[in-house]
């Protein structure tokens, strides 16, 4: 299960969410030790604000290992952002931190 | 020991091997790309080749010493209504790096792809219906997919 790191910041009514997924983001064409390695990669990401839905991303395998993301989105300090992700194994994670 | 492990291994591999063969799993399943999001990857290669070229800034490396880690920026925050954000790479794989679909947000994203080789990149932004790309070339010299 992967760690996140969500950070975002308020600065002229924007919030600049800086997001990092820990998630080794496999594109199942790597060889090692002459075996395939599995697949296992980001495939969905939601980014909420205050509740409302504000970025859906749909993730290839060719974003980099641990994703490093950021957007903006219109807001003020103390506003709830939070962040779901779905990886194709099914496995999911989210983090919910306050505006700074 | 380490004959021990080989073994072992070698018997979950064909293990593996076994369950492709008898369809329990597609290989779509076990490798890279679902099929919806390689359908994706067509349309936006499709919208890629009639789209006219933005207004938007878009920032990659010129030269992206490791192709593992290529950071790369839209800012359309000057745009209105932007909708979706898609980085598309030519020579990749699956061209489609990543669609982001906008609701609210500002036309702004910042992310870090991984590139196999030296590719033309394009980032296709989708507002109020009608899309446009900028497209910069990227050169790497170490691949960052397998090998």
């Amino acid at each position: 299960m992967g760690k996140i790191k969500l950070k975002p910041k308020a600065r002229k009514g924007v919030i600049g969410i800086k997001c990092l997924i820990k998630h080794p983001m496999e594109t199942g064409l790597r060889k090692k030790k002459g075996k395939l390695v599995p697949a296992n990669h980001i495939v969905h990401m939601v980014v909420s604000h205050n509740g409302t839905k504000v970025v859906d991303a749909d993730i290839g395998s060719s974003i980099s290992k641990d994703p490093y993301f950021k957007f903006n989105v219109p807001g003020a300090k103390g506003d709830t952002i939070e962040l779901k992700y779905k990886d194709n194994k099914g496995k999911t994670g989210s983090a919910t931190a306050k505006s700074k | 020991m380490k004959r021990r492990l080989f073994l072992k291994s070698a018997m979950a591999g064909s293990a593996v091997a076994t369950a492709v063969g008898a369809g329990l799993l597609t290989p779509s399943m076990v490798f890279a790309n679902t099929a919806a999001f390689k359908a994706k990857s067509d349309a936006a290669g499709a919208s890629s080749a009639s789209a006219g070229k933005g207004s938007f800034k878009f920032k990659a490396p010129k030269i992206a010493e490791n192709g593992a880690v290529v950071p790369m920026t839209v800012d359309a925050s000057k745009m209105d209504g932007v909708t979706n954000i898609s980085f598309y790479v030519k020579n990749n794989g699956t061209p489609l790096a990543a669609s982001f679909n906008l609701s609210g947000a500002q036309g702004y994203v910042s992310t870090r792809i991984k590139m196999g080789k030296t590719s033309p990149v394009d980032a296709l932004v989708t507002a109020g219906g009608a899309t446009t790309k900028v497209s910069q070339e990227v050169k790497v010299t170490i691949g960052g997919c397998g090998g």
